[in-house]
């Protein structure tokens, strides 16, 4: 069982806001000013539907305030295609700094001149009648079509072993850790396997760090394969935009972590490497007893399942693109690390553990009955399962594309034509029924 | 007409992959059905002789039966200087990790359309004894490593059964039993 709210990270309170007047009303509202609710408002304005973009702070806030200094995208800047503006800058093969990211969609905004409301924190959305009704920090408004693009990683996500941490022994998660000087000095347990997990351990190694590092499940990817950057390849084999109804556990498929990957050029960034750099390498933390964390035995089966799935992946793309990979080429290295610890001392040896566990969305705010046992939006390819309601930027959501930019532009567009089919059955323009 | 070929020889492991997936599928549905007790019986018979007895568990919401009672009787080998009349409480762990790989094996089998012809494990679980001996206190109890070979023969490259075997693991329950902790309670009745 996980729970998604930090203990470290607690959202704000819902505050009471400011009363306006009267509510006011618009035909579609988007929820989130992030590369997914900019690409759908540029969308809604070419088609002259009338609406507006709520975001909680500032654009790309998310990017500069909620991520660590050093992060650079995972994807190639030549992916960043958004609708209306495909990647122009000088270098495509690089990968965008996070803080060039956000800057990168504040100026599409602009662009596309998008009615971005700031600091509008959206506290609840409900049905009254055949309409929505959001209230924000900034007041209230009624739409017929409501877009959620808050994205899926709200929240950072802790496994129950979390709250058993002695407490001499400091906690943060990837979501509020900034750099090295963040954690106490001696010995960090990062735990996670995902592409964060694997960076900060990396990065904390690099700064002179004792690190162990805690994996559970985990998906091993090369930077480049024979020169080509990983996403060259994903996107000629298909794989990118491999929609979801052709996944075949997709249950599975969207709960999987982030591929280990960093944005940079340079050697893989995978278990091996980050062993013979000096990092630890253990088990998922699975318990505390006697004040020792306790690791997984199923670390070799882990490691051999990831192996596995890489080779059945660069087999993918020797015959969607065939003659170019050489036999070599389509080998995988066996990871190798020496026997991993089961358990080792929290305190004594351990002085604070780096959560990498991943991220939740948010919808506290959501008074719909959209929501399954489990939390998540029940939708279809982004259609939610309520009249004019859909999403954005779920992972696998339409296709393995949709939570990248690269997505962006099919998964709007798909969206979009659902939405304004949906506004044209609504009796009249919402502005002339109230 | 329209014709359709079919495999002269369908895969057949024996395993009734259908009804797990219906079952996975209603129990997906009704998750407080998946809700299931397992137990096992025992009483001491003489030294370090135990019978245990299974026969009803608990799950899809109600008690459930085996067809009749499975007996187990554990005890100590000769060297020490028990009576040796059945395996070892050890040797059973590895007797339910040999057989729940195994039967995973034979349904994700099933399940890919690959049809076995062999399927044989040795399994081994190393073991200081200066643990339970008190001897050193250093020295855990139980076992340091556990290693599995399995010997398959089945119509599939050696990869598909390498990724056949990975796939048991994962949805094993000893092997999650045996890689990971496990909360337990032991309390005298009476």
């Amino acid at each position: 069982m996980e729970r998604t709210l930090s203990p470290f990270q607690q959202p704000s309170p819902r505050r009471p806001y400011p009363m306006r007047r009267q509510a006011r009303t618009v035909d579609v509202i988007v929820i989130g000013a992030g590369h997914a609710g900019l690409a759908m408002s540029a969308r809604l304005t070419a088609r002259q539907v009338e609406h507006v973009v709520l975001e909680a702070g500032d654009i790309g806030q998310r990017w500069r305030q909620e991520r660590w200094d050093s992060l650079r995208l995972l994807t190639p800047n030549w992916t960043m295609t958004l609708p209306g503006q495909p990647y122009s800058g000088v270098n495509p093969d690089g990968f965008m700094h996070k803080d060039a990211l956000a800057d990168y969609l504040a100026a599409y905004a602009r662009g596309q001149r998008s009615p971005v409301k700031r600091d509008s924190r959206v506290h609840s959305v409900r049905a009254v009648n055949d309409r929505y009704l959001v209230t924000t920090t900034q007041g209230e408004w009624y739409c017929r079509g409501l877009v959620i693009a808050t994205g899926a990683y709200a929240n950072a996500v802790l496994p129950r072993v979390a709250e058993a941490v002695p407490a001499g022994v400091t906690q943060l998660t990837a979501r509020d850790y900034r750099n090295t000087s963040d954690l106490p000095r001696g010995k960090v347990l990062v735990v996670g396997g995902s592409a964060t997990g694997l960076q900060l351990a990396q990065e904390l190694r690099a700064s002179g760090r004792e690190v162990v590092l805690s994996v559970g499940e985990h998906v091993r990817m090369p930077r480049t394969v024979a020169g080509r950057d990983i996403y060259w390849w994903l996107s000629e084999a298909g794989v990118l935009y491999e929609a979801a109804s052709d996944v075949d556990d997709l249950v599975r498929a969207r709960r999987l972590p982030s591929p280990q990957l960093v944005g940079q050029p340079g050697p893989d960034l995978n278990l091996g490497r980050l062993a013979a750099e000096g990092v630890e390498i253990v088990g998922r933390f699975a318990g505390i007893s006697d004040g020792k964390a306790q690791f997984s035995g199923n670390l070799p089966h882990l490691c051999k399942s990831a192996d596995l799935k890489l080779k059945r992946l660069l087999d993918r793309f020797a015959e969607a693109v065939p003659g170019v990979l050489r036999n070599d080429e389509l080998n995988v290295e066996p990871t190798m690390f020496g026997r991993p610890r089961l358990a080792i001392k929290l305190g004594d040896e351990i002085k604070s553990v780096l959560w990498a566990t991943g991220y939740a969305p948010d919808y506290s705010w959501l008074d719909v009955d959209v929501l399954d046992r489990k939390g998540r939006l029940r939708h279809d390819g982004g259609v939610v399962a309520a009249p004019g309601i859909y999403a954005l930027g779920l992972p696998l959501m339409r296709s393995r594309a949709s939570t990248f930019i690269a997505g962006t532009a099919a998964d709007t567009e798909a969206i979009a034509e659902h939405l304004f089919g949906y506004l044209e059955t609504c009796a009249q323009p919402l502005a002339a029924s109230t | 007409m329209e014709t359709t070929t079919v495999n002269a020889q369908r895969v057949d492991n024996g395993v009734n992959v259908d009804a797990l997936i219906g079952a996975r599928e209603a129990l997906t549905e009704a998750p407080a059905g998946a809700q299931f007790t397992w137990r096992a019986t025992s009483d001491w018979i003489n030294g370090t002789h135990t019978r245990a007895n299974v026969k009803g568990f608990h799950g899809l919401g109600d008690e459930q039966s085996h067809r009749q009672t499975f007996s187990f009787d554990s005890d100590h080998p000769e060297i020490f200087a028990a009576e040796d009349a059945g395996a070892t409480p050890v040797e059973y762990v590895l007797v339910g990790l040999a057989g729940c790989l195994t039967a995973g094996v034979a349904s994700v089998a099933q399940n890919r359309d690959i049809q076995l012809n062999k399927v044989s494990a040795t399994i081994e679980g190393a073991m200081d004894i200066q643990g339970i001996l008190g001897i050193d206190g250093d020295v855990r109890n139980g076992f340091e490593d556990v290693t599995v070979r399995f010997d398959i023969d089945a119509d599939a490259t050696p990869e598909e059964i390498e990724a056949l075997v990975a796939q048991s693991q994962k949805r094993s329950a000893v092997f999650d039993i045996i890689t990971n902790p496990t909360q337990v309670t032991v309390q005298v009745e009476g």
